[in-house]
């Protein structure tokens, strides 16, 4: 049984690996009820993300009461352009100038975490490195080639890429990115910028699915009154089944 | 009962057959008294279809088959409609829910020989139900608008293009388009939400009906029907209801757990029940790195895939699954159980689950030089279970199988 897990772990962790842009996830500390977390993870969601991406699927109103914020709350220091707090949380960026200004109109993110899961947000929002080849001098090591300008450089600073050499089977040599350091400061250091990543996404997997707290709270209830239902049943077919040889 | 009861039922029994048909089906009729665990996922493949049914008027109720509007309704649902995300999940687990008990439905029917003589024509009717039940859930799995729903169809569909001459017309018939489109979406959602579950009801009647005709098979293949006492009562069996009505209560309190623990803890069960492309909106323009159908497709799937030509590589699909009908004239063992069938049969058995296993694995994965060797492998093990079946079906069966179930 050990022997079958270890090979399916290793058949299904090569796939994982594919998936990703080669450098391995960090696995992100996700605490739906941690509700301070989430509070933090909104605020800089609207401060660093909402204006270029959307996450319509969002309404504020749902979001101040699931993350206990009071709506006047809301209003005053999450909603920036005149929506009403029942709307989703859209942005005034078109579409077309977005194409025209990123090369693609950036994704709505109200279901990014269910569709690439916050370990891949987490090392991906960890991951921009200076890169002056690119349009907006960064790319990121989990995805390259990646349009988006890096938005939080002044929390985090600047990463550079620390590369190094490795022989394939065929024996060509291939430069791969060991790791990222950083090169200049920002306003937080490793540790506190770490913290408000997880933060983020914390928030962010709590957007992809408003209701999964709700739905984990039901569960074991449904659960134990299933339980008992079976115990129930058990007996009775027993009662019923005794004189059955 | 009470006098006044008795009145109102034999009214109506004057107008319509209902003790009748109760007795018929319930109350006297006979099944035996043998039944294993194996035999609960009948019941609950009914329990599951009407699961389905329940749910999916729910949903139908705030969903919009509609290209533009599609994507957003399911998340209005998951999001918005009261109870809607568990109404969602349910639907959604109970697809993936409806193929395992199905499978293991068929399963049971196979090492139990329950599709041999006189049992053909409930084996068949249960294939065709299988066939809809595949056509179902394909359609539906169009209805998210997701990019999976999106690009799983345009793949499925495009197989019918292969079809020499009538196939690229044929395919275009289908979608109502050039590419999967609002054309596609809303003609799947009629199939979906009308045309095939109304099959399926018909279908799941007829399979009863015949069901009950024969009488049920048991796990040792003894026909209970030979021996019966003088008012024409098999000896080995019991009357369905309510012995097996209130022992199937059992078997549907641990499906409901099971089913609850999913839809409660794991909804996406990882990836396999709801695949994580499929939160991303349908892009037409935008091909994803990896195109998998849901699980319950992927045997088929890998045996597409197995066949270097894309024609001859659907003529094996179609005919990994029509070989299936033939089962009851591939197989000449003379006794139905596996507990009283040779070596031989035995080890075809085991052989066949590992390689549809197998094929189901491989049907997941991008296509690798490994995996494909592997696919071939398992689908010609699939093959040769069946097409070797009329040589080897009756080899070593010399275990005598027992008149009577005997007591425990």
């Amino acid at each position: 049984m050990k022997k079958l897990s270890i090979v399916l772990l290793v058949l299904f962790s090569s796939q994982l690996f594919a998936a990703s842009g080669g450098i391995a996830l960090e696995s992100a500390r996700i605490n739906l009820d941690n509700k301070a977390s989430l509070q933090r993870g909104a605020k800089y969601f609207v401060n660093y993300c909402l204006s270029c991406h959307s996450a319509k699927q969002l309404r504020y109103s749902r979001m101040a009461t699931d993350l206990e914020i009071p709506p006047e709350l809301v209003e005053l220091n999450l909603m920036f352009t005149g929506e009403k707090i029942f709307d989703g949380m859209t942005i005034s960026m078109r579409p077309k100038d977005a194409e025209k200004w990123f090369g693609v109109n950036p994704p709505d993110l109200s279901l990014i975490a269910r569709s690439r899961g916050s370990d891949w947000l987490y090392t991906y929002l960890k991951s921009f490195y200076v890169d002056e080849t690119r349009p907006f001098g960064v790319d990121n090591a989990l995805f390259p080639k990646v349009g988006m300008p890096n938005v939080l450089s002044d929390l985090q600073g600047l990463q550079k890429a620390v590369y190094k050499d490795v022989e394939l089977e065929d024996g060509t040599v291939r430069r791969v990115i060991d790791h990222l350091e950083i090169s200049e400061p920002g306003r937080m250091n490793e540790k506190e910028f770490d913290k408000a990543m997880n933060d983020l996404v914390n928030f962010m997997t709590y957007m992809g699915e408003p209701a999964k707290l709700e739905r984990q709270r039901l569960g074991w209830k449904v659960l134990l009154f299933i339980f008992l239902m079976l115990v129930v049943f058990y007996f009775l077919k027993k009662e019923y089944w005794k004189d059955i040889h | 009962m009470s006098g006044m009861l008795k009145n109102a039922l034999g009214w109506v029994d004057a107008r319509f057959p209902l003790t009748k048909v109760w007795n018929e089906h319930l109350a006297e009729y006979y099944a035996p008294k043998n039944f294993n665990w194996m035999y609960y996922f009948g019941s609950l493949a009914i329990l599951v279809l009407v699961n389905q049914i329940i749910t999916g008027i729910f949903l139908t109720i705030n969903y919009k088959p509609d290209a533009q509007l599609a994507f957003d309704s399911v998340e209005y649902i998951m999001r918005d409609v009261e109870w809607g995300w568990l109404i969602r999940y349910m639907h959604s687990t109970g697809a993936s829910a409806f193929f395992v008990v199905v499978y293991l439905h068929m399963f049971r029917g196979l090492i139990y020989g329950s599709f041999k003589k006189p049992r053909e024509l409930v084996w068949v009717f249960g294939m065709i139900i299988y066939v809809a039940l595949m056509a179902e859930a394909f359609m539906g799995y169009l209805l998210p608008w997701g990019q999976m729903s999106y690009w799983g169809a345009q793949v499925i569909v495009s197989l019918f293009g292969a079809i020499p001459y009538v196939g690229e017309d044929l395919a275009l018939w289908l979608r109502g388009d050039y590419v999967i489109s609002d054309a596609t979406l809303n003609r799947f959602f009629a199939f979906h939400v009308i045309a095939i579950p109304l099959v399926l009801v018909i279908l799941v009647f007829m399979h009863i009906v015949a069901l009950h005709a024969v009488g049920s098979n048991n796990p040792e293949g003894i026909e209970i029907k030979k021996h019966k006492d003088d008012k024409g009562v098999p000896l080995d069996g019991i009357p369905f209801h309510p012995y097996y009505t209130v022992k199937d209560l059992v078997g549907v309190a641990v499906f409901l757990f099971i089913f609850a623990l999913i839809i409660f803890y794991m909804p996406e069960m990882g990836g396999y029940f709801l695949e994580h492309a499929n939160f991303v909106p349908a892009d037409p323009l935008k091909t994803p790195e990896h195109i998998a159908p849901v699980w319950y497709f992927t045997p088929f799937y890998a045996i597409l895939r197995a066949v270097p030509d894309k024609f001859l590589g659907v003529v094996a699909m179609a005919g990994a699954i029509i070989i299936l009908f033939l089962l009851p004239w591939l197989d000449r063992g003379v006794n139905k159980s596996i507990r009283y069938r040779g070596p031989v049969f035995k080890a075809a058995i085991i052989a066949f689950c590992i390689s549809f296993i197998g094929l189901g694995y491989f049907g997941m994965q991008p296509v690798t030089a490994v995996g494909t060797w592997f696919s071939r492998f398992f689908s010609f093990v699939y093959f040769a279970f069946f097409l070797l079946m009329p040589f080897y079906s009756n080899l070593g069966q010399d275990k005598h199988v027992p008149e009577r179930v005997e007591e425990k």
